[in-house]
């Protein structure tokens, strides 16, 4: 029953900072320095995600560095860079990184 | 639960509307050359929200399974894949459970980490232009994936295809790969040794490229944004340094003039 408690509230919880998002006040982003922060933030969130997904460690929380992961990720910006399809760049980046550990990195 | 289907769109009214919202909106570059180079008859945005719920639909296996490897049962795993539907605060409660953590602290830590959905809201919000029950509805599918695609597209219309269909086909695939990992009592390899861990940064990475092509301010947030997060992550539990990195958004805009609304102009430039 605690465990159903906490997955409710988790599941509650996440769908009012969901809705907040949408349902704020129009008149917030008239404000142009909100606008722009609105127009921005998600930039930089994805970007701090990338950064966080990319060095993620097994176990726990902080920084890991796999050379498999981090070079499949570059062969994605090899991808994107040659202007690959958006499937074509996810394919490269798994199978780089798949390849890489199948060879002992 | 279902998301709105506007797929039937372009009555003159509707239409309208979009253009007048396409002047207020600033409409982010155009995706990289794969409008042409494409061999499927499927609009851009509907193949990229169909590839998306592929590729991250498989995660959800990871997380059934994790979920029941934690100690909760399947229909927990399914309750929250269903009505939280957000993997990251997902696997945030599931690895404290797992841990023998404190519940209140599992809660917490997942709300942390759906905060920045709150965020992408804030910015989707004129975008979609969704009113009453579509926006509660729509609500429950602003989360990082609907977001980067949405804002990912060049025209506001394509914009809400984009979030309407990514949205609907995570939501299937993302459920019933949970219900699969979650009855798969057994644990299903070692999903590393694919390359599955690479998959969820490259996607990220794909979506943001064409806001990086932008210009100049939008690659220093996003290496600003990268870079907090990386010096915050050893010190901060998991979820606030990706809030944290909110902060490199406050960046000036440079050379448009401080007063002006964002045009079209500037997030282009």
């Amino acid at each position: 029953m605690m465990v159903w408690t906490a997955v409710i509230a988790t599941a509650a919880g996440c769908y009012l900072l969901k809705f907040a998002g949408l349902a704020a006040p129009r008149r917030l982003l008239d404000h142009p320095g909100i606008r722009r922060f609105a127009m921005t933030v998600p930039v930089a969130l994805l970007a701090a995600l990338i950064a966080i997904q990319a060095t993620a460690p097994g176990e726990g929380h902080g920084i890991a560095l796999d050379a498999a992961r981090l070079s499949g990720l570059g062969a994605a910006v090899v991808a994107l860079l040659l202007r690959a399809p958006f499937l074509v760049v996810i394919v490269v980046a798994a199978a780089a990184t798949a390849g890489l550990r199948a060879l002992g990195l | 639960m279902s998301p709105p289907a506007p797929r039937r769109r372009g009555t003159g009214l509707i239409r309208q509307s979009l253009q007048k919202r396409s002047r207020r909106v600033p409409t982010p570059a155009l995706t990289s050359g794969d409008v042409n180079t494409s061999v499927f008859s499927l609009s851009p945005p509907v193949r990229d929200a169909l590839g998306i719920g592929f590729a991250v639909g498989v995660s959800g296996v990871a997380f059934g399974t994790t979920a029941v490897a934690a100690g909760l049962t399947v229909a927990q795993a399914c309750t929250l894949s269903l009505l939280a539907f957000t993997g990251a605060s997902q696997f945030a409660l599931v690895g404290v459970i797992a841990g023998g953590g404190n519940l209140v602290a599992g809660a917490a830590g997942a709300l942390l980490l759906g905060a920045r959905n709150t965020l992408y809201g804030l910015r989707m919000a004129d975008l979609l232009g969704v009113r009453g029950a579509r926006k509660a509805a729509a609500a429950h599918g602003v989360i990082d994936e609907t977001a980067a695609v949405a804002l990912a597209q060049p025209t506001p219309a394509a914009a809400r295809t984009a979030f309407t269909t990514t949205f609907a086909s995570l939501f299937v695939f993302w459920n019933l790969t949970t219900l699969l990992g979650a009855l798969a009592t057994e644990r299903i390899g070692d999903t590393a040794a694919f390359g599955l861990d690479a998959v969820g940064p490259a996607i990220f990475l794909a979506l943001l490229w064409p806001r990086l092509r932008e210009g100049g301010r939008e690659r220093l947030v996003a290496g600003l944004g990268a870079g907090i997060a990386l010096l915050a992550a050893p010190f901060l539990p998991s979820g606030v340094p990706v809030l944290l990195a909110a902060v490199a958004a406050l960046v000036p805009a440079g050379r448009s003039a401080p007063g002006e609304g964002p045009t079209a102009e500037e997030a282009r430039s």
